[in-house]
């Protein structure tokens, strides 16, 4: 039996987007400002219902533009609320300057990014070029692999966020996630409203003593106050495990900032997202036949999980890094520069094979896994290891 | 010119009774009866259902961003003003989150022809609430009847300087064609709202049939500002028609013009490859 207060639970058939909104709804959330995007639209939709039914308690706001979504969380988590949007591609570009001001603000704001590849050419499909594009935004950025970790993510994202006076965005695979449906087990009303509980008394626009926010800090002071915010992020990560082991106890989910199958093996497939799921199955059959591969999920890319990513290289001779987003005219992938700095940085010398797959929607199924699988395992020194990945 | 010569080999994907069709079949329309050939046309779109428009017709044509297509539409126009640019969007493009580049192109009297499909819904993401929506309104983003004000595009424009201001309904393609012939040939920014129902979304066909008068069959004076403003403000019966037209500011290009010349590369005929300069041409490159 697993060690956790059993809380009344219920297992919904639910996609991933509805999943999002039963979160913010059972959440305390005071306000929602969000602006219709593909495949995001359903979250917006379901807790524009949930406020019409009385089931959502806090303010919806349907806004002109995303750039509005973000603007109105900002000055709502000023005024100290609890605020939350979501969006996707164009929607998240469109907010990019507002959310460096709402990191460099220190507001715990939290969002769902339904991830879709960016114009041009128009998609409408997932890729993760329109959270790497953010990477470096200063939100703390999780990932979920199928509806109920984007459930449970999005509930420990307001605690989290308000624990680090961090913004938090928790990032599902558009379509695969958003609109697959999916068994969630939903924790009851009262177990999340009492885990989330309220949010913590903060300076706000609501004190007494008047005060403004986001004045201009010269050459003297901008830098420390970047340092520390850097700091901040790279150390939430002790925060964010807290959390959620606090949340494990009450549901018994534990998603951790990376999830780690077959220890140990030869070859490891770096993965983020749903398409993590594909790659597991096609290495538990490929291990069942005594090959040794296996995979690495990050749940957490910022902060990066350092330590624990270095743990989980012992026995690992080759990691075959995937990434679906393009940082054109770099030497590789976004997710695999940063695990080749952090081998680096710390002198650690492993095979990298850094390959570009699943942009703009395109598939990416077990005989694909296992075909890249298989070229890891046989790579040499002369193999390319730098490529793009389409399929046949 | 024939409307054939715009016909493009891709069926427009809209509903089957989408006012779209009305619109695409006026514009080429309007085009044909002009004479414009189809190399002389750039139509800018951004991001919905109407925006698909560029795709549907045999111009030039750009596919942008959400609310993007008029700052497009400017620069197309400023680098090669002999060519007739059209933008094509909806309302949840141009009257939301694109509605302050209007303003400004309006402002700067930038000689480009804003078609605005009204639909007053987000029809493309399957029916949320748009600026346009009304007040009470159920949709998908206020399931209990919106609680904000529509916007009113026409007098925003009229009173924000615009010299050319214009509605017509994707029912009524004839008239239509008119507004958008009168649009192309004014000297600066046009307008022209189209009431384009979505019928899967939010049907208002039979409304606007019932509520909709021509304004030029009242004697309506299209350069008299006040009478403009007091239609575009009417609320009882839904106007058609033009609504101000000022012809007296000379557009923005007009001006650069005069500031610059016409010295902008983009602007000058290319000359016909003839059978000498291609010999040139092979031998430079050969």
């Amino acid at each position: 039996m697993a060690q956790f207060e059993s809380v009344q639970t219920r297992k919904s058939l639910l996609t991933g987007d509805e999943a999002v909104a039963h979160a913010v709804r059972q959440s305390n959330v005071d306000l929602v400002a969000a602006y219709p995007i593909t495949p995001q639209t359903i979250i917006v939709e379901r807790i524009a219902d949930f406020a019409a039914s009385g089931a959502f308690t806090g303010q919806f706001v349907p806004v002109e533009s995303e750039h509005s979504a973000m603007s109105a969380c900002i000055g709502g988590a000023l005024a100290g609320a609890r605020a939350f949007t979501a969006t996707a591609s164009q929607g998240l570009a469109l907010m990019h300057e507002m959310l460096y001001a709402a990191s460099g603000l220190r507001l715990p704001i939290s969002m769902a990014i339904a991830n879709r590849a960016l114009n041009s050419p128009l998609n409408i499909h997932n890729d993760h070029t329109d959270v790497m594009g953010s990477i470096d935004s200063g939100w703390i950025q999780l990932f979920a692999e199928n509806a109920e970790e984007a459930y449970d993510r999005v509930i420990q994202s307001f605690r989290i966020a308000e624990a680090v006076n961090l913004p938090v965005a928790v990032n599902l695979d558009g379509f695969t996630l958003t609109h697959s449906t999916e068994p969630v087990e939903m924790l009851s009303d009262e177990a999340v409203r009492g885990f989330v509980g309220r949010p913590p008394k903060r300076d706000s626009l609501m004190d007494e003593a008047p005060k403004s926010f986001g004045l201009m800090s010269l050459p003297d002071s901008y830098q420390f106050f970047k340092e520390d915010q850097s700091r901040a992020t790279t150390g939430s990560g002790v925060t964010i495990s807290q959390v959620e082991g606090e949340y494990a106890k009450l549901s018994g989910r534990d998603h951790g900032p990376l999830k780690i199958f077959g220890s140990g093996s030869k070859v490891m497939m770096v993965m983020l997202g749903s398409y993590a799921g594909t790659a597991r199955t096609t290495a538990r059959q490929m291990k069942n036949g005594g090959e040794q591969v296996g995979v690495i999920s990050l749940g957490w890319l910022r902060p990066f999980p350092e330590r624990q990513f270095l743990d989980a290289l012992e026995g690992v001779e080759t990691l075959m890094i995937m990434d679906r987003s393009v940082s054109y005219g770099a030497p590789a992938g976004p997710l695999a520069s940063d695990v080749m700095s952090l081998l680096y940085r710390y002198g650690i010398k492993r095979k990298v094979i850094a390959v570009t797959y699943g942009l703009g929607g395109r598939g990416f199924l077990e005989e694909d896994a296992m075909k890249l699988f298989r070229y890891a395992e046989k790579s040499g020194p002369s193999f390319e290891s730098f490529f793009f990945y389409g399929g046949e | 010119m024939s409307i054939k010569a715009y016909e493009s080999d891709t069926r427009p994907d809209w509903c089957p009774g989408c006012g779209d069709f009305g619109v695409l079949a006026a514009v080429k329309d309007a085009l044909a009866a002009l004479n414009i050939p189809p190399h002389n046309v750039v139509i800018s779109s951004g991001i919905g259902c109407s925006s698909n428009f560029p795709g549907f017709i045999k111009t030039y044509g750009f596919h942008g961003l959400h609310g993007r297509p008029i700052p497009v539409a400017i620069g197309i126009k400023d680098a090669n003003p002999n060519l007739t640019v059209l933008v094509t969007a909806g309302d949840g493009d141009e009257y939301g989150i694109g509605f302050n580049h209007m303003i400004h192109a309006a402002r700067r009297n930038d000689d480009i022809k804003v078609i605005v499909m009204n639909n007053e819904i987000y029809g493309l993401t399957t029916g949320q609430l748009s600026p346009t929506s009304r007040l009470k309104q159920v949709t998908k983003t206020s399931p209990s009847g919106s609680i904000i004000y529509p916007l009113n595009p026409l007098a925003a424009l009229i009173g924000d300087g615009a010299t050319f201001v214009a509605r017509g309904f994707s029912g009524q393609p004839k008239h239509l064609s008119m507004l958008i012939q009168e649009a192309i040939k004014h000297r600066g920014f046009a307008l022209v709202d189209v009431l384009s129902p979505c019928v899967t979304w939010y049907d208002i066909y039979d409304e606007v049939r019932k509520l909709m008068y021509k304004l030029e069959d009242k004697g309506h004076n299209p350069t008299d500002f006040y009478a403009a403003m007091k239609a575009a403000k009417e609320e009882e019966k839904l106007p058609l028609g033009i609504f101000y037209r000022d012809e007296t500011k000379p557009s923005f290009q007009e001006m650069l013009k005069e500031q610059i010349g016409d010295g902008r590369w983009a602007s000058k005929s290319v000359t016909p490859l003839n059978s000498e300069t291609l010999r040139e041409l092979e031998y430079e490159f050969s």
